[in-house]
């Protein structure tokens, strides 16, 4: 038998038919995550057609994109920015009810953005597949499941099915050797890859992510990196389980339990790429060159290290980027003055990450010019992090401390950018207006947005997270 | 939803000469609140158009060009990267475009336009500097032989997977396709089981 990697294998495992040069596959779909925004027509073209929801038991929502991250008003109704979010929200808790699938509303202790709470439920898990109509949903596939984003009509297919039709992509493996350096995290490894591939170097591929860097990298930062496939343009990545993953899941609200979860890692501990496992790309990259990154263009691989100079524009896309960005060829960009800062979103809304900031802020205020939102992933990590009293680091610094939601990530709910404003996100994408119309946005680690924070200006967290700090 | 069927094409070009269009371009996200898939023409492109005023821009790609006259959009490399949302092809389809060619189309997108009637057209990088340098051009694009030619200066192929094509060409609905699939997914589902 010709060895196989762990994307043959998952794939493998879900072919309902196999592909043929006439047809594509059609692939069983076993977790089906379902939001407010890619989902109302979705629903509108099952009911044209009178169908059910075939599966609603693999079928799992919640609200996150349009909800508003300020508190609840004093009927405690939530503010929403204007009636359009209202009716969305409203629209996919009427689907829910009248299609008999679970969400996770406001009044559900697990609302939050879908790529951060269905792993904490243990929705999430090994060798599954797992889509939903949103281009980051590569996250789940730090847990060695196969999974991606769809369109809405995509989204009708597997509500209606529970199947997609699609031709196999391409593979490709990424591999990082060695280790990350004291102050680099897993999202300046994202940026890293990324730049190294191009937005769209990774595209009709999915990606496995493997080496020591991969192997010593915990739950969430392997979270981190999946995140930001979509970014090269691949529509998945993906990591072998191991016994990170095991630990990580054990106990989850829907993770198997008892005899079953025994079983079940037995099963998953298969879920690796065989020894000769052939790929159709393959890159390397060593991580102890990674430092912390920044972005300095409106394209994900417009990235560099934060310590570094803007390249020297050698093409149109590199002129326009830094045009954009009014950042000048050939300067830093430590001590370009910053507007706003925004952690969080299902790149860097764990509590890991939260513990990263709170860890820079520490014995901190953030400057009088700079406005902080930090935004937790999930009501979970709302939970864990006032636990932890980091929302008190947060909020002594002088952050504003909110419920959580996709937030500034993507604007939609009323959190964004003024006009020509400079704004260090931890968030995914940092696309003209994407925060705001005419925002700026430079992407960056916690550590590296809450340095920026502190200084009012683009800065390297490093003496931040070595120096003795006072509490 | 059966889909506009399509065989050929002939029309002139729209260029929008940048790299990596993203979907937030093609319809920014505050757009996204709707809960229809209609009538989203209207925010096409909509920042590169309309000032923070909402006022026409100067720069507007668009002014003066009869949508109806320019059917076919022509992107540089890495069109349509970026956020899943559906919403950027139909709000193309919307505005009138029935085509976009680029040398790489991201695959989201990719799908999500044929699901929409749109044809997404990868072209080599000769064939694409022709298009950028010469915006407006009349092309005819052949679905049934999976040509795309501009008239008297050069003829192409292109790719496109067998079964899309067959969606556009005969009409075949894919979510019936699936519904057709009903007993092999019983099966599927008892043996895993
Ligand atoms: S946090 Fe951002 S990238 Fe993640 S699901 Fe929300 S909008 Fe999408």
């Amino acid at each position: 038998m010709s060895p196989k990697s762990l994307f043959d294998k998952v794939w493998e495992r879900h072919l309902v038919r196999v592909e043929t040069v006439e047809q594509p596959a059609v692939l069983y779909i076993d977790r089906h995550l379902v939001h407010e925004v890619t989902s109302p027509q979705a629903f509108a073209m099952l009911k044209e057609r009178g169908l059910r929801v075939r599966c609603p038991d693999r079928t799992f929502a919640t609200m996150d994109h349009s909800t508003p991250t300020v508190p609840l008003g004093p009927d405690g109704d939530p503010v929403y920015a204007n009636e359009d979010a209202r009716m969305q929200v409203q629209t996919l808790q009427e689907n829910c009810a009248e299609f008999g699938i679970e969400l996770f509303g406001w009044d559900s202790p697990h609302r939050g953005v879908i790529h951060v709470m269905a792993p904490e439920l243990g929705l999430t898990l090994p060798g599954m597949t797992i889509v939903c109509g949103d281009s980051h949903t590569a996250t789940h596939g730090a847990f060695g499941a196969l999974a991606f984003g769809i369109g809405t009509t995509e989204v009708s297919h597997v509500l209606a099915t529970q199947c997609l039709l699609q031709n196999k992509p391409r593979s490709m493996r990424v591999t990082l050797n060695g280790r990350l350096n004291a102050g680099v995290s897993a999202k300046d490894m994202a940026l890293a890859v990324i730049a190294a591939l191009g937005s769209g170097g990774g595209t009709g591929y999915v990606i496995e992510y493997a080496g020591e860097a991969v192997r010593t990298l915990g739950m969430e930062e392997r979270m981190t990196l999946c995140n930001m496939t979509i970014e090269a343009g691949a529509r998945a990545g993906m990591i072998a389980p191991d016994q990170v993953t095991f630990d990580w899941l054990k106990g989850r609200a829907h993770a198997p339990k008892g005899d079953a979860w025994e079983h079940e890692i037995e099963d998953w501990r298969a879920l690796k790429s065989d020894k000769n496992a052939v790929y159709d790309a393959e890159i390397t990259l060593e991580a102890r060159l990674i430092a912390p990154m920044i972005t300095y263009g409106p394209s994900p691989d417009q990235g560099m290290a934060v310590d570094s100079i803007t390249p020297h524009p050698c093409g149109a896309v590199e002129r326009q980027g830094l045009d954009y960005m009014r950042f000048t060829p050939g300067r830093p960009v430590m001590g370009e003055k910053v507007d706003v800062v925004f952690i969080g979103s299902c790149t860097n809304g764990r509590l890991s990450d939260l513990q990263a900031a709170a860890q820079v802020l520490l014995g901190h205020r953030i400057h009088p010019d700079v406005r902080m939102l930090i935004v937790p992933g999930s009501e979970q990590v709302r939970r864990e992090a006032e636990h932890e009293g980091l929302h008190e680091i947060f909020k002594t610094a002088g952050a504003e401390w909110r419920l959580p939601g996709c937030s500034m990530c993507i604007a939609m709910n009323g959190d964004m950018a003024m006009p020509g404003e400079l704004v260090v996100s931890t968030s995914n994408r940092n696309f003209e207006g994407r925060q705001g119309k005419g925002a700026r946005t430079v992407l960056a680690s916690p550590a590296t947005a809450a340095a920026s924070a502190i200084w009012g200006e683009i800065a390297d967290p490093r003496p931040f997270m070595e120096a003795p700090r006072v509490a | 939803m059966l889909l506009d069927k399509f065989s050929k094409l002939t029309s002139r070009t729209m260029v929008l000469a940048q790299e990596n269009i993203d979907t937030d371009q093609i319809i920014p996200a505050r757009f996204l609140t709707t809960t229809s898939r209609n009538g989203l023409g209207r925010a096409a492109f909509y920042d590169w158009r309309y000032d923070e005023a909402g006022m026409a821009r100067n720069s507007d790609p668009f002014a003066g060009k009869e949508p109806q006259a320019h059917q076919i959009l022509v992107g540089g490399a890495n069109f349509g990267c970026g956020s899943s949302r559906e919403h950027a092809p139909w709000a193309l389809a919307d505005f009138g475009f029935r085509a976009v060619v680029s040398t790489k189309i991201a695959d989201i997108f990719k799908s999500n336009a044929i699901k929409n009637s749109i044809l997404p057209i990868e072209v080599s990088s000769e064939t694409h500097a022709d298009l950028i340098a010469t915006p407006g051009a009349e092309l005819t694009i052949d679905l049934e032989r999976l040509e795309i030619l501009r008239p008297g200066k050069w003829k192409q192929s292109f790719e496109m997977d067998a079964f899309g094509r067959r969606c556009l060409l005969d009409g075949v609905d894919p979510l019936g396709f699936l519904q057709n699939c009903e007993d092999e997914i019983t099966q599927f589902e008892a043996r895993r089981a």
